[in-house]
C-alpha cells in the first residue's frame, strides 16, 4: 500500500479531483438538470395560471367561447405517450438480460410511439382553430404545448441515436449508460406532459 | 436523499407516481371544485416533499486511506471548531507529538448558519475560523509542536474528507463540545467520521464551558 501511495505521490499534473460533497457527480448533474427544467417549466406555468387564474379579465370558461381544445385527441395522444415509458423501461431491462432483439423492438416501439405523438400533436395544432393572435389564453396554450413539444423532439433524438447504436451492436448488459440517460430524459418528458395535459387540458 | 430521477427505474416509477397523483388532482378537480384540485394537489406535494427528504440515500463506500511518507512517520489530522483552543485537546495533540515522528494538519471548520452559507456570507466564518486557528497554531509552536492549519468547509465531514484527499492522515482527531451541547455529536459527525475513514478516529471532549467556571 505504501509503495502505491509513494508512486501515486510521484505522479506529475494536477492532484485527483475531490468532489468536495457525498453527491455522486451524475446524480448531481440530473439534479441540476431537472431543477432548471423544473425552473423552465414553472415560469410557462406560472404564465398559464397567471392567465386563468390571478388576472381580473380571467375567462369564465376554459378555454374562452368559442375555442375548444382537442380533449379526447389529446387523451389518446397522452395514451401513446405514457405506453412509451412503458416500452422504454422494458427495453432497458432487456439489454440488462442481454435480450437484444427485445431492446431493439422496445427502443423502436418508443422512438415511434414519441413520433406519433409528436406528429398528433403538430396536426392538433393545424386543426385547433386559434392561434397565437387569439388572446393570452392561446399564447399559452401554444407556448407550454410547443415546450414540451420541444422536449420531444430532443428525446426523439436522444432515442434515434440510441437506435442507430443498437442496431450497431453498441450496448450490452453491462454497458448500457448510452441508454439509461436518455431513458431518465424520456421519463422526465412524459412526466412533464401528465402535468400539462392535466393542468390544461382536463382542468 | 435519493434523487427521483438517479436510474431509469427510479425516472419510471416516478411516472407511474405521477399518473396517480394527477388522476386524484383531475378527478378532485372535475368531481368537486377547481380548487379542490389546488388543494389534493398541496396536500400531494407536501407529502411527496416531506417522504423525499426522510429518506436515506445509501452510504457512502468506506474510504481507504493511504499511507504517505516515510514508514515511520504519522500523520495526524485535527478537526476542531470553538474547541480548537480547549486544553484537553493540546493535551491530546501533545501525547501524539510525543510517541512518533508526527505531522499533525489542524483543520477549523469555518461555522456558518445555513442562510449564510447559502446566501454566500461566508467572509466573517472563515475569518473567524481563520483567528481561532492562528490562535492554536501559535500556542501548539509555543510547547514546539510545528502543526500547519486550514480553515475547513462549513461541514465537518466535508473539512475532513477535502484534508484526507490531500494531506493522508493516520489518524484523525476530532474535538468537539460535552454530549448535550454539541451540535456535531447531535449530527453524528464522529460516528460518521468512524464509518467513512479507514483510520482511527479519536474524539476529544473539551469543557469550555467547565474551564471558564473554574
Amino acid at each position: 500500500m505504501t509503495s502505491h501511495a509513494e508512486a501515486a505521490h510521484e505522479h506529475h499534473g494536477p492532484p485527483e479531483a475531490n468532489r468536495s460533497s457525498r453527491v455522486d457527480a451524475r446524480v448531481l448533474g440530473m439534479f441540476l438538470f431537472i431543477a432548471s427544467e423544473a425552473m423552465l417549466f414553472g415560469s410557462f406555468f406560472t404564465a398559464y395560471f397567471f392567465v386563468r387564474v390571478v388576472n381580473p379579465d380571467a375567462p369564465a370558461e376554459w378555454p374562452p367561447e368559442p375555442f375548444h381544445f382537442p380533449v379526447f385527441v389529446a387523451g389518446v395522444n397522452t395514451a401513446i405517450l405514457v405506453t412509451s415509458s412503458f416500452t422504454m423501461h422494458w427495453a432497458l431491462q432487456s439489454i440488462k438480460r442481454g435480450q437484444r432483439t427485445a431492446f431493439l423492438a422496445g427502443m423502436v416501439l418508443t422512438f415511434l410511439m414519441g413520433l406519433a405523438f409528436l406528429l398528433t400533436q403538430v396536426v392538433e395544432y393545424l386543426n385547433v382553430g386559434f392561434n397565437t393572435s387569439d388572446g393570452a389564453f392561446a399564447s399559452v396554450f401554444f407556448g407550454l404545448t410547443g415546450l414540451h413539444g420541444a422536449h420531444v423532439f430532443v428525446g426523439l433524438s436522444l432515442l434515434g441515436i440510441v437506435i442507430v447504436r443498437g442496431f450497431r451492436g453498441h450496448y450490452s448488459p453491462e454497458h448500457h449508460h448510452g441508454v439509461e440517460l436518455p431513458g431518465i430524459y424520456w421519463h422526465f418528458v412524459d412526466i412533464m406532459w401528465i402535468v400539462v395535459y392535466s393542468a390544461v387540458y382536463l382542468i | 436523499m435519493e434523487s427521483p430521477f438517479r436510474s431509469e427505474a427510479a425516472a419510471f416509477r416516478l411516472v407511474l407516481v405521477t399518473i396517480g397523483a394527477f388522476a386524484l388532482i383531475v378527478a378532485a378537480a372535475l368531481l368537486i371544485d377547481p380548487w379542490a384540485g389546488v388543494v389534493v394537489w398541496a396536500v400531494i406535494t407536501a407529502a411527496a416533499v416531506w417522504v423525499y427528504l426522510r429518506q436515506r440515500g445509501p452510504a457512502p463506500p468506506r474510504e481507504q486511506v493511504e499511507h504517505v511518507g516515510a514508514p515511520d512517520e504519522r500523520r495526524v489530522l485535527v478537526v476542531a471548531n470553538e474547541t480548537v483552543e480547549g486544553e484537553e485537546l493540546m493535551s491530546a495533540i501533545s501525547e501524539l507529538a510525543l510517541g512518533s515522528k508526527a505531522e499533525f494538519l489542524v483543520v477549523s471548520p469555518a461555522l456558518n448558519s445555513r442562510l449564510k452559507t447559502w446566501t454566500s456570507d461566508e467572509d466573517p466564518a472563515r475569518a473567524a475560523a481563520q483567528h481561532r486557528l492562528d490562535a492554536t497554531l501559535a500556542r501548539l509552536a509555543s510547547i514546539g509542536i510545528e502543526a500547519r492549519g486550514e480553515v475547513g468547509d462549513v461541514d465537518p465531514l466535508v473539512a475532513i474528507e477535502d484534508a484526507v484527499r490531500l494531506f493522508h492522515p493516520d489518524e484523525i482527531v476530532v474535538s468537539t463540545h460535552p454530549e448535550g451541547r454539541s451540535n456535531w455529536l447531535e449530527r453524528g459527525v464522529v460516528a460518521s467520521a468512524r464509518e467513512r475513514f479507514d483510520v482511527p478516529v479519536t474524539h476529544v471532549v473539551v469543557d469550555l464551558e467547565a474551564r471558564a467556571g473554574r
